[in-house]
């Protein structure tokens, strides 16, 4: 079945300079561990590869080709999908592909993102509405993983139990 | 064994101080430690500093002090505050000022040396080339367009200016989590080189220093938000230290809010990069071993902070002016508002080509539809939507472009696609500023360091 993040975690998004850090937390035992096994750099990179209208293209052609036409976000990521169509074959673009760290807090049941180059220069350099990344956190909860029905279901019951508390 | 209670001032430059006053009257509180200071408020402290010489301090520090100090006094409360920027001078006289026409007496003391923009021509010279933190650029060409360079002070001079009995510390820039670790240091009494009882005064203060975002603020959950109580009267964190280091975040009674392992775990990985390594200038904080117990009634144990040896060089940030940004907002009412929205950027894009607006970046987003979710944001049928913002901005190193690109958009009021709304004005071209994380060897700042105490009587 598929899961959204936002049915098993939280999250806090925020900035220095120009990198996000994004923490992402299981309700409980069994979430970390899914989130552990699944929320890996690869996935992070791709879900947000559009806030690096500079390396998107190089990221993944499919995947940033179909969330383009469908959300027609912005012209900036509109010519870097252009831009990958013409430098296909260009392998050099990944190599400048954007860094993502990750760290594992067992004890908090954690994981830590931080994103270099991810906010447009910037807070104050930054032209977005969310020149902060504060709703960077909000987009990773819109994150949809598939696990098999028996994996998804303990982890379902035991965060309902655990907010049943909160 | 001796307990000292600290609270949250503000979170920043512009929050709430009544939840600060429930804390000194209800919370049994030692210290308010109040952080002012974001990354980039200095830069709006210098555009004050340029009109106004005696500016360029975070002047919320006065009515704040106006409110508080009478219950703050009474109970011998004492105050930690980062407001001076890049003027502590100019913010100590101006609280002298107001506290002799209250006819109050208060003993404040004033810590410098973080400025270091006297000291960039030297380190350069001695071969600290002032590299970005981040991306390991070489500071050349920003070099004559910075606009301040402040290095994070550590909690030592916050501490030596308790220890001459100052009931107001008012400093420019420090660490945040140094406001909470001086008053801890000068209690305790704790060494230099207790690298793990710094390293838990380093986390109390973590957890407090964003205001209410450690009781339950900004709770980034689905569903959640609703069930923190009273946010509307939350409680900023407290902190509850021994001098073995044991640490109690807690709030005050009849507070808003809700501190839970939940919110306190928010809020202890805030901003950290690497929590395993989180540097301070008086320490470098493991949260690895970390552990949260929640001992209910909004109370939360935290131990087990790890601390290692203060780092041989202190984080300067500088900010320096980076461009121009041109930029509007504008709004269309259904029928096809997304699609109206579109197809007027486009017709901005073609104007600014034919009239030859120069810039280095665009950006345009549908404010109500996915600014912030960008292309994780669900797409209504055209008939679902309502209403749809057109935002535009654009970079660009010539004022006169921003200026002029906000001037492309009013006659479409008449000539543009139908039902178009809620146009209020032309806004001013913003000046960007970009940040420059930098390291600089401690020693060379330290020796500038000064403390000095005014009397107020």
């Amino acid at each position: 079945m598929k899961l959204r993040l936002a049915q098993i975690a939280h999250v806090r998004s925020g900035d220095k300079a120009d990198i996000a850090d994004i923490s992402l937390f299981a309700w409980e035992p069994l979430g970390y561990a899914v989130l552990k096994k699944c929320i890996t750099v690869a996935v992070v990179q791709k879900h947000f590869a559009h806030v690096w209208p500079d390396h998107a293209a190089a990221l993944d052609a499919n995947l940033t080709v179909n969330s383009t036409v469908k959300s027609t976000v912005n012209s900036d990521l509109k010519s870097a999908v252009e831009s990958f169509s013409e430098s296909d074959s260009d392998a050099d673009s990944l190599s400048t592909a954007p860094q993502v760290a990750r760290y594992e807090l067992p004890n908090l049941l954690a994981l830590k993102f931080v994103l270099r180059g991810a906010l447009n220069g910037g807070a104050a350099s930054s032209l977005r509405s969310d020149n902060l990344g504060k709703t960077l956190g909000a987009q990773l909860l819109r994150l949809t993983i598939d696990l098999p029905d028996k994996e998804a279901q303990p982890v379902l019951q035991a965060t309902e139990k655990v907010l049943a508390d909160f | 064994m001796k307990r000292v209670r600290l609270t949250s001032g503000l979170g920043f430059y512009g929050d709430h101080w009544n939840p600060v006053l429930a804390a000194i009257e209800r919370g049994e509180v030692d210290y308010v430690c109040s952080d002012h200071l974001a990354e980039l408020t200095l830069a709006i402290l210098q555009k004050d500093r340029l009109k106004n010489p005696t500016a360029g301090y975070a002047r919320d520090l006065l009515p704040m002090l106006a409110h508080l100090w009478p219950s703050a006094s009474a109970r011998g409360v004492k105050f930690v505050f980062n407001a001076g920027g890049l003027n502590p001078h100019g913010a100590a006289q101006a609280v002298q000022k107001l506290f002799v026409e209250k006819g109050w007496r208060a003993r404040v003391a004033v810590v410098t040396g973080d400025d270091v923009m006297p000291l960039l021509d030297h380190l350069q010279a001695e071969g600290n080339d002032l590299r970005h933190m981040d991306t390991g650029e070489v500071m050349t060409s920003i070099r004559e367009q910075l606009i301040f360079a402040n290095a994070y002070l550590g909690a030592q001079p916050i501490a030596k200016a308790l220890a001459r009995g100052a009931d107001i510390v008012i400093t420019g820039r420090v660490a945040d989590a140094a406001l909470f670790l001086g008053p801890l240091i000068h209690e305790f009494q704790w060494r230099r080189t207790d690298w793990h009882l710094l390293a838990q005064g380093v986390v109390a203060g973590h957890l407090l220093e964003c205001s209410g975002q450690g009781a339950g603020g900004n709770f980034g959950a689905a569903n959640i938000w609703q069930r923190i109580p009273d946010l509307a009267h939350i409680g900023f964190p407290i902190a509850d230290v021994g001098h073995d280091g044991d640490v109690i975040i807690c709030k005050a009674p009849g507070t808003g809010g809700r501190i839970n392992f939940h919110t306190v775990r928010q809020q202890l990985l805030y901003e950290v990069h690497n929590p395993a390594a989180y540097v301070t200038p008086d320490v470098v904080l493991d949260m690895s071993q970390l552990s949260l117990k929640d001992l209910g009634d909004d109370r939360v144990r935290v131990s087990g902070a790890i601390g290692a040896p203060a780092p041989l060089q202190l984080k300067v940030v500088a900010g320096y002016r980076n461009g121009w940004m041109g930029h509007i907002v504008i709004g269309f009412c259904w029928p096809d508002a997304l699609r109206k929205a579109q197809a007027v950027a486009e017709t901005v894009r073609t104007m600014m080509h034919e009239s030859r607006i120069e810039y280095e970046e665009q950006c345009t987003e549908f404010l109500g539809h996915n600014t912030f979710l960008g292309p994780h944001a669900h797409h209504p049928e055209d008939d679902d939507i309502n209403e749809i913002w057109l935002r535009m901005a654009i970079r660009t190193n010539d004022k006169k472009y921003a200026d002029a690109f906000p001037r492309c958009f009013p006659w479409l009021a008449l000539s543009g696609p139908p039902f178009m709304g809620g146009f209020h004005g032309i806004p001013a071209a913003s000046q960007l500023i970009g940040v420059w994380p930098t390291l600089v060897a401690r020693e060379s700042i330290e020796d500038q360091i000064q403390i000095e105490v005014l009397e107020i009587a």
